[in-house]
């Protein structure tokens, strides 16, 4: 298993290596001056002097991405011009928050979604069945940012249940009750896409799990059926529910950039919205490839956990 | 086409998405001829009116403007901005696809590592990137929403190239002289459109969720010009005082990917019909039971099944798989149950411990008695409890019917665990006798293995062992050997042989092979069309056939030595269980059939212990 481990995450560096040259791409398709363009309104003589030198824009476009590289590796991802501070503290400080709302959106969007996925399928045309697959079809139709703001209204502003938005109470909070009292609907609105197309997954992989020659053994073995359900047959088909995990991780930590303006939420989503309309590029260009980075590693995590479940998947 | 169309409009759900979907493009389509407002003309003086008030169907936003007019130019962009994304999409990708597949080898493993990258992005962030560096505007959020969805088709449509490039007719066009591009064009892009189109359709309502979600952020379309997404970014700072403004173009948004969604889940549904029918599944804990007539007596066999009516509803179709059969083992006896592939033999086995898939498996009718006791409709967990406890399967594909992802190990000590208090150490040491028991060499080892890393001898052990495990009273073998080789083969029967003699445990046997039903039952019955033909002591019914399908299916085996007696197949086809005839089901395929034959039902009938079920038997009996 470490064998593998090691054998995947080496197989990561080409790809953090191709993320790094493709947004140094993107970003070097701005239109005119890039040390303007970067600088945007705080693009003063002195200024452009600076990120000309820092940047070694004046050098040709190899030349200048393997500068980037080379700081980046040494954790300098520039400056951030309209925050005025170095992008990487910025970003791990964001990132910090991003990572509390998407990382609970995640565990929701799996448990609710697996869940409902197992017993929909075990109960195939029934009642839960077709009352699960309506509200799954409702929630992959909803536009979170939709979803999030139609929360607001019931929950906060009608019900007064919960707070508007934020993540802390301006006044007397910062305690994990406080958090968690601003984390119930970002985190629930974030998650609704998710855990339909999660719960559609598992119904399907559950209906063809359960057809399979050895489901019919462990029921003439005479093993309890919730056994049956939950062990024999959700562990097999957790095996094409894991990659589906994987893609969906995806979806929730970038919609979550929806869900932190909604919810003015102070995540790395919002702060990468506000750095593109201030035109901060190098808080963008910094934010993407971290995001990027954490996503990757997470990916590889998620193929060890096949791995480990799998031991068909010889290392 | 017109066949497709009917099937995705019985879906009801996908024809109202497909009547929504064409009323909103309706809708959209005859916009600029409806007298609206101009959706730009800002009242001041009007402002944040409520839905409904006079000359304001939906009301007006924080500028006075017409909501029902913005609402109808908004989805026109909105649609138009992510049929053209999709458009975009699609043509880029595919063509991408289409070179990295026609072409191969190294092309393809720059281009596939190139598209791996691109999806290693979270999807929106990659968008992000983009219109940061081209600057917010509703181009550029096209031209964004574009680019992370061309990775999309290139993957999809760059598999089925390859599947197509390697084909004979595009050798053909090669050797006929045509050139690269020739060839994609008349010969390749004409076989892909198709996927090419379905893969859209899916993806047509996520772009215009995307270009919808950007210009929310307020990325994508600029002020005045709006679309849904800016209608929904700009009513969010009033959301809490004058909610109809997000709610409007919320809902639109809601309608509109909804619709694409139902009609995208019909279309699949429409192409792929198996996923509907419900066939194959089998979510039922056991076998459904709708016993009509009534129920047999009970005797004194340790094992009776009586009179079983099994069958199978799929839509509105019922085949009779089991129709009527009664069969009972002894101790120590073992029972061979014969005939051809569909004839019902495996059915019945399944039918005992309530194990046939259902849906779409109904029974039907009689019962099963396992010492006395009624087994059919039995409440579940007296069900459980016999079942491989007093009763006990052993499969056909050893492959297939043992868990892949389980250690052998673990799903033996599992059967013992399902019905006693088993510790773990004592578990293992349980299961590696198992093992010992059926004569697996290296047991200690071999307990933890994977099933797929024994061989298919090996894997039948584990079945058998496992049905041993709780030194059951039945054992139901359905084919045990039918995947094995011939020496394996006769080790396993000798082995179960020498069980039955140790352990006096019964054994109804399931087979189409006469030689092992010679080598092991005291007794057999052959089964056709889903009834027994014929029952009696195996010698007798081996060396005097009554039935002329059991003479056939005798003449049918091959002998060793046996010199040249002519082999003779048995013309024409079971019988479909569907549409069976009046009458004796083997007529058709009978030399000796004459037209009472086809007239009305045949009974079992013989001296003890031999039956037949003809009216004119090669053999009184």
């Amino acid at each position: 298993m470490g064998g593998y481990i090691l054998k995947r995450l080496i197989s990561a560096i080409p790809v953090l290596l191709g993320i790094t040259i493709i947004v140094f791409l993107i970003m070097s398709l701005i239109p005119g001056d890039p040390a303007t363009a970067i600088l945007g309104s705080y693009a003063t003589p002195e200024n452009v002097a600076k990120i000309n030198r820092d940047l070694g824009l004046d050098k040709p476009l190899v030349q200048r991405y393997f500068i980037w590289l080379s700081n980046m590796l040494t954790g300098d991802f520039g400056r951030s011009y309209s925050l005025n501070r170095p992008v990487i503290d910025e970003v791990l400080e964001r990132f910090n928050a991003t990572l509390i709302l998407a990382g609970t959106a995640f565990v929701l969007c799996s448990v609710l979604g697996i869940l409902a996925g197992v017993v929909s399928a075990a109960r195939q045309y029934g009642f839960a069945d077709k009352a699960i697959t309506f509200v799954v079809l409702i929630g992959i139709s909803v536009p979170s940012f939709f979803l999030g703001m139609m929360m607001i209204l019931l929950f906060a502003v009608n019900l007064r249940w919960l707070p508007v938005s934020g993540m802390f109470a301006i006044y007397g909070g910062g305690d994990l009750p406080d958090l968690i009292r601003h984390l119930i609907m970002p985190s629930l609105a974030l998650a609704a896409v998710a855990t339909g197309v999660i719960a559609r997954l598992s119904r399907s992989a559950m209906l063809e799990v359960l057809r399979q020659d050895y489901i019919r053994t462990a029921r003439a073995k005479g093993v309890h059926e919730r056994r049956v359900i939950m062990g024999h047959a959700l562990r097999a088909a957790m095996v094409s529910i894991i990659p589906v995990l994987g893609i969906q991780a995806g979806f929730v930590l970038s919609g979550a950039v929806y869900i932190e303006i909604v919810f003015q939420w102070p995540g790395v989503g919002r702060m990468l919205v506000d750095a593109i309309l201030t035109r901060d590029l190098l808080l963008v260009q910094g934010g993407v490839v971290f995001v990027a980075a954490c996503y990757v590693m997470f990916n590889i995590a998620v193929d060890v956990a096949q791995g480990l479940l799998d031991p068909r998947i010889k290392t | 086409m017109t066949a497709f169309l009917k099937l995705l409009f019985r879906n009801r759900l996908a024809a109202m998405g497909a009547v929504v979907l064409t009323a909103i493009l309706i809708l959209v389509l005859i916009t600029p001829l409806l007298p609206l407002q101009n959706p730009d003309a800002t009242a001041t003086a009007d402002r944040f009116k409520r839905p409904f008030t006079e000359g304001y169907l939906l009301g007006t936003d924080h500028l006075g403007r017409d909501l029902a007019s913005r609402l109808l130019h908004g989805t026109r962009l909105s649609l138009a901005v992510g049929v053209a994304a999709a458009l975009i999409a699609a043509t880029i990708g595919s063509a991408i696809g289409i070179v990295a597949g026609y072409f191969g080898g190294r092309t393809d493993n720059i281009i596939m590592r190139g598209v791996d990258m691109l999806m290693a992005f979270p999807y929106i962030l990659l968008a992000l990137a983009i219109v940061a560096a081209l600057g917010p505007g509703l181009m550029n959020a096209l031209i964004a929403v574009a680019a992370v969805n061309v990775p999309f088709f290139a993957r999809n449509i760059r598999g089925i190239t390859v599947g197509l490039a390697g084909r004979e007719f595009i050798d053909a066009a090669r050797l006929a002289g045509m050139g690269h591009t020739r060839i994609i064009l008349t010969e390749l892009l004409p076989n892909v459109l198709p996927v090419i189109i379905i893969a859209m359709s899916t993806t047509v309502g996520w772009m215009i969720l995307e270009t919808a979600g950007l210009s929310f952020l307020g990325l994508g379309s600029q002020p005045p010009q709006a679309d849904l997404g800016s209608m929904l970014g700009e009513a969010r700072s009033a959301l809490i005082s004058h909610p109809h403004t997000s709610i409007v173009p919320g809902i639109m948004i809601f309608l509109i990917v909804m619709s694409i969604n139902l009609l995208g889940d019909g279309v699949r549904d429409a192409l792929d019909p198996r996923l509907r029918s419900g066939a194959l599944s089998r979510p039922r804990a056991t076998t459904l039971v709708e016993r009509a007539g009534d129920i047999p007596a009970a005797t004194d066999d340790l094992l009776a099944i009586q009179n079983l009516e099994t069958q199978f509803h799929v839509g509105k179709r019922i085949y009779r798989a089991v129709g009527g059969v009664s069969l009972a083992v002894k101790p120590g006896e073992c029972l061979g149950v014969i005939g051809e592939s569909g004839s019902g033999k495996s059915v019945t086995a399944l039918s005992v411990m309530g194990l046939v898939a259902s849906p779409p498996g109904v029974i039907t009718g009689g019962a099963v008695r396992f010492q006395g006791e009624d087994l059919i409709g039995a409440p579940y967990e007296s069900l459980r409890r016999k079942r491989g406890d007093r009763v006990a399967y052993i499969f056909q594909d050893p492959l297939s019917t043992l868990h892949p992802l389980y250690r052998v190990g673990e799903q033996l000590a599992e059967a013992i665990r399902s019905h006693h208090k088993l510790g773990k150490a004592e578990g293992r040491a349980r299961a590696v006798q198992l093992l010992k028991d059926v004569r697996i060499p290296n047991a200690e080892s071999r307990i933890d293995d994977y099933p797929h890393e024994m061989s298919g001898g090996m894997r039948q052990r584990v079945g058998i062992a496992m049905a041993l495990a709780n030194e059951p009273d039945v054992i139901i073998a359905d084919e045990p050997t039918t995947a094995l080789d011939v020496t394996v083969q006769a080790q396993i029967l000798s082995l179960l042989d020498d069980l039955r003699r140790e352990r006096g445990l019964a054994i109804i046997f399931i087979t189409h092979d006469f030689g092992v039903v010679a080598q092991l039952c005291d007794r057999v019955a052959v089964m056709y069309a889903g009834r027994i033909v014929e029952e009696g002591p195996t010698r007798a019914v081996l060396d005097a056939p009554a039935h002329p399908y059991t003479r056939r299916l005798i003449a049918c085996v091959p002998e060793l030595g046996g010199g040249r007696r002519a082999l003779a197949a048995i013309p024409g086809l079971p019988p479909a269980v569907d549409d069976l005839p009046p009458g004796c089901a083997f007529a058709p395929r009978c030399d000796k059939a004459r037209e009472s034959c086809r007239a009305g039902d045949i009974p079992l009938a013989g001296t003890h212990p031999r039956a037949v079920r003809c009216l004119y038997p090669e053999e009184a009996v």
